[in-house]
This record gives C-alpha cells, structure tokens and sequence, in this order.
C-alpha cells in the first residue's frame, strides 16, 4: 500500500489537538510534583470545573446579549479565576495539613478530592451531558483545510502555544517562577533564604490549575458538550503523559503529552481504534523499561 | 413426633385438595391459559405485568360470557426466570391439561422449555422472550411472540440503510460495550447475508475519551456511505459533530441509545439529519390508552414493563381461538397467521416463524430539533 500524506497529515493535526490538550493538563500534574512531590488527582477536576464555569457564564453573559468576543472573554477571565481558586481551596483543605505526613496520605486525600468534586458537579449541577456553546467560530481562511482540520483544532493549538510561552516567561523570568524553581530545587534552602514557601505552593497550584481550565474549555468547545465526569480520563490520560516526559519537568510534559496524543491518533488510524489505549499504554511501558524517569526526566537539570 | 404426624397428614389432605380443586372445575367446560415467568424474585418486575394483563382479559372476556361459551381459566406459575424452574412449572402446566401458554418472560427458560410444550403439542406466546434463535431456528412451529427478537432493530437500520438510503460501502462502528457490540454483530451478519453492501470499516471506539477526530478521519478515509453506530448519545454527539465539522456526508444511523432528546439538544444543529432505530411509537395508540387505564382502574398502579406485549399476545390468543373455534395447536396457530387484529401495540399478525409483523422498530430522523419516524 503505498504512503498517503494526506491522510498521515490529518492523523497528525488529531493528534496534535490531543495532545495539547493532554499537555495543558499535564502542567499540573508535573509543576505540582515537582515542588511538593505529591500526585494531585484532583487536578482532572478541575479541568471539568474550568469547563463548567465557562458554560455557566457563557450562558448567563448570553442572556445580557453581550458580543461574542466579550462574552467569551469575560467568561474565560471567569473559568482561570475560579478554577484557580478551586486549585487554591483544594491545596489549603487537602495537602496543606498533610504536607509532612508519610507520602501515602495526600495521595489518598487528592482521590477524595477528586470523588468529591466529581459528586459535588453532579449534584449541584446535573449529571445529564450538556451541549457546550460553540464560542469558536469557523474562520474563512481555513475552510480550504477544513476537511483536515477544523478552526477549533487551529485555535486549541495556537491557543497552547501563546500559554506555553506565558508560562515558560513566568518560570524564567519572573521573582515568582525563581522562587518557584528554587523551591523546587530545594524547600528548606527556599526557606532559609526567604522565600514565603506557602505562597510559592498556593501559586503553583493556581497557575497549574488555570492551565486546566483552558484546557477544559478549549476541549469541551472542540466536541461540542459537557459533563461532570470528563475530568477522570482526561486526568488519567494527562497523568500518564506527565509520567511519560518525565515528572517534574516542564517541557518533558508538553513532550509526553505530544507524543501520548501522536501515539493514539497514528494507532487508531493505522491498527484499529479498539487498541488505541493498549498502544499507547505499551509505548509508556516500553519509554519506562528505557528511560525509568521519563523522556525529559533526568536531562533536564531545572526541574519545577 | 406426634404433632408432625398429624401436621403432615393434614397437609397432604390439603394437597389433595388442593390437587382436585382445578380438575373438579375442569369439568366445566373451560379454556385454560398457562401464565409462566418471574412472579417472585429479582426479574418479578418483567414477569407480573403479564400476569395482571392476562387477568384483565380473561376477566372480559369471561364477564361477555366466554369464548363461544366457554369461561376462560388462568393457571399461574412462578419460574423465577430460571430454566431448571421453568421446566417444573411446564411440567405442573401440562399435567393441569392447559389450552395454550402465555410466557414464559426470560428466553433461558423459554429455550429450556419449549420442547416440551411441543411435545404436547401446547401454543406458546411470549410477551418478552427476544433471544432470535426461538422463531429463525424454525424449530417450534407452536412458538410465538410479541416481543421484537434482539436482532429486529439491527434489521430495521440495515434495512434502512440498504433500501432507502440506498448506501454500498458501510463503516460499522461500536462503543465496545455490550450493548453496542451486539447490536453491530447482528447488523454485521444482516449485511454479510445480504450482499448489496460491502464493509468497509469496523471499529471500537473508547468510551469517554477526549477526541475522536482520528477515528473520524479514518471512517473519511473508508469513503464510506454510511457509519451505522453502536452504542449511547455522548460518544455519538462527539463523534457526528466532529464529522459535520470536517464537512464530512456521510449519514449517520444509529440504535435507541442516541435516540433521546439530550442526544440533540448537546449535537445541536450537527444532529439534524442523524437517523436512529426505536421501539414504534405506541403512546397515542387508543388501545394502548384503554389499556393503561385497565391497569390503573384494577390495580390502581401504572402498568410495569411487557404490559402491553402481554395485553397484546392475551388479545390475539383470544382471538384466534374465537376464530378457529377450537384450542387444537394447528387451527388456532393457523387463525394467528392469517388474522389481523387491532392491538395496544398496533395491527398486529404473525409471519410463518412466529414473530409478530407490526410490532417493532421503526426509523427516526432529527428534523428541526426532533426526531421523526419515517414511513
């Protein structure tokens, strides 16, 4: 059978919204390991609640018939802040108070989180799917591609990259992302040398779950619907792309969950989409038995 | 050991009682109708609502004075839906000298006892056995039903696909659950005896996951005509707004799983054009109506499930006796084949193999927001 280009090409921009979206959860993931070295569970969560605060202030900014792009504005400003403040609350009730307790119990305390917040959408929301608002439009320019990918595959990976480079210039160039690396590097030297731990924890939750939050929203608008359970396998699936590039390190994230999303579409579209999952949960093993501390893991000397 | 003794002397002439009472009835001249299924135990749910309809009818039919005379008596017996029980309560039933049997409620039981009845030669009607092998084995020529065999609504949707939509390359499609992958099996096997159609894309696709863009790029390049999909509205939402969006035509059918409101109201204007299978829509159907009625005015409670299949099958039963004038297995199965008659669930009447025509599955398009059955 002879190449198809096309066809490769459209399974590559499938996987390259995959795994962006996989990427932006991921942040979380590794940004919160490596400063206090704990799993947040939750952290699918709060790419679920990211997208429901969207929804409802979508919806409610509709009733006021504001513009399109206002709307959409306001209500995302709405999603990273509340969502943030989710992060927030969530480290303050659930690790905070366990932060020198053997590693096991934040780890079953952030599955709590996560069968809380999960239960906690349902019953004050609904358990019924939901069609999400359709806030990105089809641009004129990309109709010739339209049959290899949409504007809201263009969007989501436009939109990761513009994050990435916020983020990376965070991290680098900020006093916050310094005092981020340097607790991460070493919490009791942070310490000693003035860095208000606490606060350096709290903002990286904020920001990692901020991250999610766009996620969430890019990727519900993407499908076109919503539902209190979308966290779970998406944090499953961001988890294993953090463990993939190596825990702890930033670009080993974006990294794992690239190649996660790759591995997936190019298994579906060239084997059989019924093994999509065992394919690309035998290429984490196989990347494991090589590299044990993940693509990125351990060549990267900054770790945060 | 005194007490015991006498205990069980009186039980025993109790039983024989008991054991004489239906045979001293029997006397007179009746028509007797065996009601088997789950009248206790877990699926008592799906076995009870039979019951009750057959005594409404009976109850009817005796206070006009019976059929050509003669009153009608329902014997009942509990298999719990289980076939080593079932095959008790067919022997209790035609020991007792039944007419015809109205059960029994699951296709285990009804499997494990039907060469039984057909030894006897005894008629059978199930309101709710659906395994297809009871009537396309063509084994019991003394089995019925009123139920659609689990295999109908694939053939409504292959059907569907072949004559109307007129479609020659096919992608099958299942969520990988147990229901959406039996549903593709039968289609599978419905198009492969077929022929018309060739198959040109078969897949699982992962429940919940984030994207099906990949799976969709793949059913494009299958340039097939139609994706008929197995399984529920979230995933079929996804995926049918991911396809419009790639300005992707191919149709899209699908089962009763996605053919709930909620399916449209999150596809939006992507579902329209979207066609699923369903159960025929009975709820205006004056009959069904009086039916329900029935139910609340004796049992003062909404009828639970198989209700109208059970009023159905009493309904034809009695009919075809009425018309054959007789309980004799060949004239009575003979008056079910040729008679129509207006049921709760529609004109209903039997094909050679003992399925009713005209109880089933129809077609469904999303037009404006809302599906609509198609003629």
């Amino acid at each position: 059978m002879h190449f198809d280009s096309q066809y490769f090409i459209e399974l590559f921009a499938s996987g390259l919204t995959k795994g962006s979206i996989y990427a932006l959860i991921a942040l979380g993931y590794t940004m919160v390991y490596g400063i206090v070295g704990l799993i947040n569970f939750a952290h699918g969560e709060i790419y679920m609640i990211g997208a429901f605060v969207f929804f409802l202030a979508s919806s409610l900014l509709t009733v006021l018939g504001l513009p399109m792009w206002a709307m959409i504005c306001i209500a995302t400003a709405a999603s990273i802040f509340w969502a943030g403040g989710y992060g927030y609350t969530v480290e303050k009730i659930a690790y905070k108070p366990l932060r020198n307790a053997p590693r096991l119990s934040p780890l079953i305390s952030a599955i709590g989180m996560s069968v809380f917040l999960q239960n906690y959408v349902m019953l004050g929301q609904t358990e019924k799917y939901l069609g999400f608002p359709e806030v990105i439009p089809e641009f004129d320019f990309l109709e010739p591609f339209a049959s290899t990918f949409s504007s809201s595959d263009f969007v989501i990976w436009v939109t990761t990259v513009i994050v990435m480079l916020i983020l990376t210039w965070i991290i680098k160039f900020t006093r916050t992302g310094k005092a981020m690396r340097a607790t991460a590097q070493d919490r009791t030297m942070a310490e000693l040398v003035g860095i208000n731990v606490n606060q350096i924890i709290s903002a990286t939750f904020i920001i990692g779950s901020a991250l999610a939050a766009v996620g969430g929203i890019l990727i519900s608008s993407h499908t076109g619907s919503i539902h209190y359970y979308i966290g779970f396998i998406a944090g499953i699936k961001a988890f294993t792309a953090a463990v993939l590039g190596g825990i702890g390190s930033i670009p080993g994230a974006v990294l794992g969950g690239l190649v996660l999303g790759m591995a997936e579409s190019f298994a579906t579209g060239y084997f059989s989409s019924a093994y999509e999952d065992v394919f690309a949960f035998s290429l984490l093993v196989l990347i494991l038995i090589f590299r044990p501390a993940g693509l990125l893991g351990r060549a990267e000397t900054e770790k945060v | 050991m005194k007490f015991p003794l006498r205990n069980s002397a009186f039980f025993m002439a109790a039983c024989c009682l008991f054991a004489f009472a239906p045979a001293a009835a029997s006397a007179g001249d009746t028509i007797k109708i065996g009601v088997a299924g789950a009248h206790s135990g877990q699926l008592a749910s799906y076995g009870l609502p039979t019951l009750k309809a057959v005594q409404i009818i009976a109850e009817q039919v005796n206070a006009k004075g019976g059929i050509h005379g003669k009153k009608i008596e329902v014997l009942s017996e509990d298999d719990l839906c289980k076939p080593e029980i079932a095959v008790n309560s067919a022997k209790k039933l035609i020991s007792d000298g039944v007419d015809a049997v109205i059960g029994h409620t699951c296709s285990g039981p009804t499997s494990a006892v039907m060469p039984l009845y057909k030894e006897k030669s005894i008629l059978v009607i199930s309101p709710s056995a659906t395994t297809p092998g009871l009537t396309k084995d063509k084994e019991y020529p003394n089995f019925f039903r009123t139920v659609a065999p689990d295999d109908a609504q694939a053939q409504v949707d292959v059907d569907f696909i072949l004559d109307t939509l007129g479609a020659k390359k096919i992608a099958l499609l299942d969520d990988k659950g147990d229901y959406g992958k039996s549903f593709i099996h039968f289609a599978k096997e419905q198009f492969e005896k077929d022929g018309r159609a060739k198959i040109v894309l078969e897949e699982g696709i992962t429940q919940g996951a984030v994207d099906y863009s990949a799976i969709v790029q793949k059913i494009k390049r299958s340039q097939a005509d139609v994706v008929l999909y197995g399984g529920y509205h979230p995933e079929a939402s996804k995926i049918v707004t991911t396809m419009r969006k790639k300005r992707m035509k191919t149709y899209f059918v699908s089962d009763d799983g996605i053919r709930v409101q909620t399916f449209i109201d999150v596809a939006k204007k992507y579902a329209e054009g979207v066609y699923a299978s369903s159960s025929k829509d009975t709820t205006s159907n004056p009959l069904a109506i009086k039916a329900i009625e029935e139910h609340k005015k004796k049992f003062g409670s909404e009828p639970g499930e198989f209700y109208l299949n059970a009023y159905t099958a009493m309904i034809v039963l009695v009919n075809a006796i009425d018309k054959a004038d007789s309980t004799e297995l060949s004239a009575v199965a003979k008056a079910l084949r040729s008679e129509v008659v207006a049921t709760p669930m529609g004109n209903v009447s039997f094909d050679e193999v003992g399925d009713a025509t005209g109880i089933g599955y129809a077609v469904s398009k999303v037009v404006d927001g809302k599906f609509v059955e198609q003629k």
